[in-house]
């Protein structure tokens, strides 16, 4: 289960920046392999985000509601 | 001078003439407007009505100026509807005008000209001022008729393209006299919320005079204020709406503004398979590199150095032995040689072999004797051959 507030975008980007950082012949393989298994499961998380993703519609009262709550 | 009457009476008996008469009751009167006023406090317009040879005086009350949807100018060729009537005050016969027309462009044209020119001059359509969407949203407002075709199309798009935006809607009318005003509150609704990546305002295709509450001042302006980015999908391709300009991003159809506003799914879980499968072959590059540093290092260090180390020990050891056994034997060689070349000597030297050449030795009283000093006549001595020996007597001596 991913937790709640998991950012896709952020997952996303730090996803590739990882892939082109083990392209880097100066990082030791510790680091990639760790590197590696971080990419790994942001590449899961960010599969399950839109594999499980269900169209939620709120109206705008509700949306005002919870945001009232919020505060 | 029997029938004296009072001004007051006078200019009421003539508006009440006017008035009756029906053919000045409902009458369209086209004219250009000059001396416009609008006046500051009652919001009533006083204006002059004039052709070539001409004028007569108009007003309109507030009630009636507040629905002409366009400024009103000197010079401006215009289109009156109203009645013809006195005011008793002056005597002054005036037209009471009750609606507003453009003559030649329409009104509606001409009001979204002039919003346009205004708003523009003052920046609002300014590139600068756009903002970018977001490119993975969670949460879009939708700001448009909950029973129009928009509504059903925008949601449509966005289960498709990407579920996992939530999507607020926000019911307003989106056509009629009420429909800005509408619009504007519900805006100020939506600013108050937080995290909302996106705002889509529109509606379906419709007439120009549908679609013309987009082109209201006000509701421009309150676009303007969005704390989000918001895109404008009014109508079809071909329409222009001034809310299409100030928005951020102009969708020509709401299916369109939900295809800008949210990514498309099955292409990002492409991407999200590109980068997987590239961290794979990455780290497998990355490993089987290493593995080959290592192999090579293993190689070279381990097996190549080290053998060729043994081997190279070995020949050293082989040349060693090589040498001591060549040296031994040499040695052995010259130490033969020697022994031989003594035994030889040693062979030489021996009084046999002296015997052996014809010699003889003479021993006297079995001592050796080495010269004739030591032998007198009559002495017996013995001689001393290879094969034996004879005793002898010395019968004379003769020295040297």
């Amino acid at each position: 289960m991913l937790s709640k507030d998991f950012d896709f975008e952020k997952s996303i980007k730090e996803l590739e920046i990882i892939a082109n950082s083990l392209e880097n012949e100066k990082i030791s393989l510790d680091e990639s392999i760790s590197l590696f298994e971080k990419g790994v499961k942001l590449s899961r998380d960010c599969s399950e985000y839109l594999e499980n993703a269900k169209q939620k519609i709120i109206s705008l009262t509700e949306a005002q509601e919870e945001s009232n709550k919020d505060v | 001078m029997l029938n004296t009457i009072t001004v007051s009476q006078l200019n009421n008996y003539v508006k009440s003439l006017i008035e009756n008469d029906v053919r000045l009751t409902f009458i369209n009167v086209s004219g250009e407007i000059s001396n416009f006023k609008n006046h500051f406090s009652s919001g009533h317009w006083y204006f002059t009505l004039k052709d070539a040879n001409a004028t007569i005086r108009c007003v309109m009350f507030r009630s009636s100026a507040s629905r002409v949807n366009f400024d009103v100018n000197d010079g401006m060729a215009v289109i009156l509807k109203g009645k013809v009537s006195l005011y008793e005050k002056d005597g002054q016969y005036q037209f009471y005008a009750e609606e507003m027309h453009t003559l030649g462009q329409g009104d509606l044209a001409l009001q979204f000209k002039q919003v346009k020119e205004k708003l523009e001059q003052e920046g609002l359509f300014d590139a600068k001022s756009k903002r970018p969407l977001v490119k993975f949203p969670k949460r879009i407002a939708v700001i448009t008729s909950d029973t129009g075709a928009a509504v059903r199309d925008i949601l449509n798009v966005t289960a498709n393209r990407y579920p996992a935006c939530e999507i607020i809607i926000c019911p307003v009318l989106v056509q009629g006299e009420m429909a800005a005003r509408d619009m504007i509150n519900t805006l100020e609704r939506v600013y108050s919320l937080e995290e909302i990546d996106a705002i889509i305002i529109g509606r379906g295709g419709g007439s120009a005079e549908d679609l013309h509450c987009f082109n209201d001042e006000t509701l421009a302006r309150k676009i303007y204020e969005s704390p989000f980015p918001v895109i404008s999908a009014v109508g079809h391709e071909t329409d222009f709406t001034i809310c299409d300009f100030v928005a951020d991003v102009r969708a020509s159809t709401p299916s369109h503004a939900a295809e800008l506003a949210v990514p498309d799914c099955q292409e990002i879980k492409k991407h999200l398979n590109n980068i997987t499968s590239l961290l794979n072959s990455r780290i497998s590059f990355k490993y089987n590199s290493k593995l080959n540093i290592l192999n090579s290092i293993n190689s070279t260090v381990n097996v190549l150095n080290f053998e060729r180390k043994i081997q190279n020990k070995q020949i050293d050891v082989d040349r060693l032995s090589d040498k001591i056994i060549n040296q031994m034997k040499f040695s052995l060689q010259l130490f033969v040689n020697k022994t031989a070349n003594i035994t030889s000597r040693i062979d030489a030297l021996s009084p046999l072999k002296i015997i052996a050449r014809g010699f003889t030795t003479v021993k006297k009283c079995d001592e050796y004797i080495t010269d004739i000093s030591k032998i007198d006549v009559d002495d017996i001595i013995t001689v001393k051959f290879i094969d034996g020996d004879i005793d002898c007597i010395v019968t004379e001596k003769n020295v040297n």
